[in-house]
């Protein structure tokens, strides 16, 4: 099983590679990718850099080209699939169809993989995607409980990677518009989710308030932790109620379903987090090296260390760990 | 122009949504889509009950398409969808790339909802090889995206299929795992007890301000506000845009539509109090 981690940066690619990634994933500075964050992603020069580290430790570098181009744009789209490959990356991550008949035309000896945004959820749409564009990989969104992600992956054409840690999209991926909704600015148009730039933070009467775009998503007591005002994660009021309608501010932490996702098959563990720190990067790729190594030694045995969940826990959202969609009971 | 009617976003006693779609055969629109395209578990209609009504419509002078689910995670649910598709009457609207493939693979031709992501030319053009006759546009995807995606379509070689644009009704905005109408009252999605039949136009979720926001509707998550592009008819018509989908709200639908008409025929409408328009000027949705 392959640890795929998050780089946003070159300082975060090599705490990714000297904590044992297998492969690292990164995007380029502009949106055509996901994580399109000022100060995030990489230039070519610091491409060239963290290539050369990763190869000298054997470590793949993946590039994420994982948001949809409108018809004016494509050239675009087009340029950095072929600047990708002009750098000799390993794989492509890609959710749009138009980007991934180009890659597969163009350069088919570059691995293609569909990326979360690309919103594949059944065998059917994996042989999509797979008869299509000839993809190796699919990211799988995070909506499938554990016995869904198992009968898939006896299904499927091709290798499965499932999200292993991190924040927590609750919405299926590629086709959520609740930041477009609010800001106009989308993941899958503008590569970016409810963006800084929309972001006022309020000391008031009432308590610190976190509007995006003017709305109000949060007000929080003074010794309550503010977290960022993404639109899922706000407080609301649903009747008579007002409570984290649709999610608390929580991170998906899978750790404990090594084991099974091993025996089912699958190729690859995700972690998020492009837009966290080079210490974060370093940190969870070293417990999840830990805990894939021990995973492949003795399946079985396979305990976790409560080491490695408190250090998780405390790197993640408000502090909280869930299982997310892969467990019934969150559903 | 032709007006459809988009299917019926919420969870209703079987017996409303067959007087539903009874009065529904005497209206104005030209498509009607029909069947459960949010929540597997809602089968107070069946299948055979989907395609009775299709006949139905069918008979009643409306071209009639059945409509699949947007996320689908089970294997029974595709089990389902297969069905849907294999229907051997009525052609299909593929809410998710699923659809799509179980289309495609029996060369059957399929339009797509605003669930499937068509954002350009190019991979209209992959769709329309694969069998696609009709597209919904995704629903964050204004004006100029429309244009621009047609402009360059009508430079291809094969001729543009039908573009059918959100015009009126809550925005689908996300779809989830979780239930958050049965999770609103303490229940996982297992246990949900169908707890969304009680909310016929879903349920609102507003803001610690009493502003309205959003609005729940089992796993799917809508926009609080109606979209209502009526008073932009005029202008619709001189844009790439074939069709015009109406949604089943509050407001009755006879009059939505008689208003369409009347737009359609060239007379002033005023919008619905409080909706917005804002994806089709290239705003944010909300505004």
């Amino acid at each position: 099983m392959k640890l795929v981690c998050p780089a946003g940066s070159l300082p975060a690619l090599t705490e990714a590679v000297n904590n044992g990634a297998d492969a690292v994933y990164i995007g380029f500075r502009d949106a055509t990718n996901a994580r399109a964050f000022p100060g995030l992603n990489f230039s070519d020069r610091d491409i060239d850099k963290g290539l050369a580290h990763a190869r000298s430790r054997g470590c793949q570098v993946y590039v994420a080209l994982n948001t949809y181009p409108t018809s004016d744009r494509l050239d675009q789209w087009y340029s950095a699939v072929d600047r990708a490959a002009d750098l000799g990356v390993d794989t492509l991550i890609i959710a749009e169809m138009a980007v991934l008949d180009y890659a597969a035309r163009k350069h088919p000896q570059i691995r293609r993989h569909l990326s979360v945004q690309g919103s594949a959820t059944t065998a059917a749409a994996l042989k999509f995607y797979h008869e299509q564009f000839g993809i190796s990989r699919a990211v799988l969104p995070r909506v499938l409980a554990i016995q869904q992600v198992e009968a898939l992956a006896e299904k499927s054409p091709i290798e499965l990677e499932v999200f292993a840690f991190g924040s927590l999209c609750i919405m299926v991926e590629g086709r959520c518009q609740l930041s477009s909704y609010v800001t106009g600015k989308s993941p899958n148009l503008a590569g970016v989710c409810s963006p800084a730039e929309y972001v006022a933070w309020d000391e008031t009467p009432e308590g610190k308030t976190a509007r995006l775009n003017g709305v109000l998503i949060d007000r929080f007591a003074d010794n309550e932790p503010a977290g960022y005002p993404v639109v899922c994660k706000g407080r609301y009021q649903v009747g008579d109620e007002t409570f984290h309608a649709l999610e608390e501010p929580t991170s998906l932490n899978t750790l404990e379903l090594l084991p099974r996702l091993r025996e089912i098959g699958i190729s690859a563990v995700k972690i998020e987090g492009r837009q966290r720190s080079p210490a974060y990067v370093g940190t969870v790729t070293r417990i999840w090296r830990e805990a894939i190594d021990r995973v492949e030694r003795d399946p079985d045995a396979f305990t976790t260390e409560a080491e490695w969940q408190r250090e998780l826990t405390r790197l993640s959202e408000g502090s909280q760990v869930t299982l997310g969609p892969y467990q019934r009971a969150w559903q | 122009m032709k007006l459809s009617l988009g299917a019926l976003q919420y969870f209703w006693p079987r017996d409303k949504t067959l007087a539903f779609y009874e009065s529904a055969a005497g209206l104005d629109v030209d498509i009607i889509y029909l069947g459960e395209t949010v929540c597997s578990k809602r089968r107070e209609l069946r299948l055979p009950d989907w395609i009775a009504l299709a006949r139905d419509l069918q008979s009643a002078g409306h071209e009639v398409l059945l409509s699949t689910l947007t996320l689908i995670e089970a294997a029974s649910e595709l089990s389902t969808c297969k069905r849907i598709v294999e229907n051997g009457d009525f052609a299909i609207e593929a809410g998710d790339v699923s659809a799509v493939e179980l289309c495609r693979e029996r060369g059957l031709p399929f339009a797509t909802g605003p669930g499937v992501n068509i954002y350009n030319h190019r991979a209209l053009a992959i769709l329309q090889q694969a069998g696609l006759f009709r597209m919904t546009v995704p629903v964050e995807l204004g004006r100029e995206h429309i244009r621009n995606l047609c402009s360059a379509e009508d430079n291809a070689q094969s001729a543009r299929p039908e573009i059918e644009l959100l015009a009126y009704g809550r925005v689908p905005l996300a779809h989830s795992a979780r239930c958050f109408t049965a999770r609103a009252v303490g229940r996982g999605k297992d246990q949900c007890g169908f707890e969304c039949i009680h909310y016929p136009y879903g349920q609102p979720i507003a803001t610690r301000e009493d502003q309205p926001f959003l609005n729940m509707n089992g796993i799917q998550t809508q926009s609080a506000a109606v979209t209502d592009l009526s008073p932009w008819v005029g202008e619709l018509c001189e844009e790439p845009v074939d069709i015009l989908r109406i949604y089943p709200q509050e407001e009755p639908v006879e009059e939505v539509v008689a208003r369409f008409r009347s737009a359609l025929a060239g007379e002033d409408v005023v919008a619905a109090a409080e909706s917005v328009s804002g994806y089709w000027q290239g705003r944010a949705g909300a505004h």
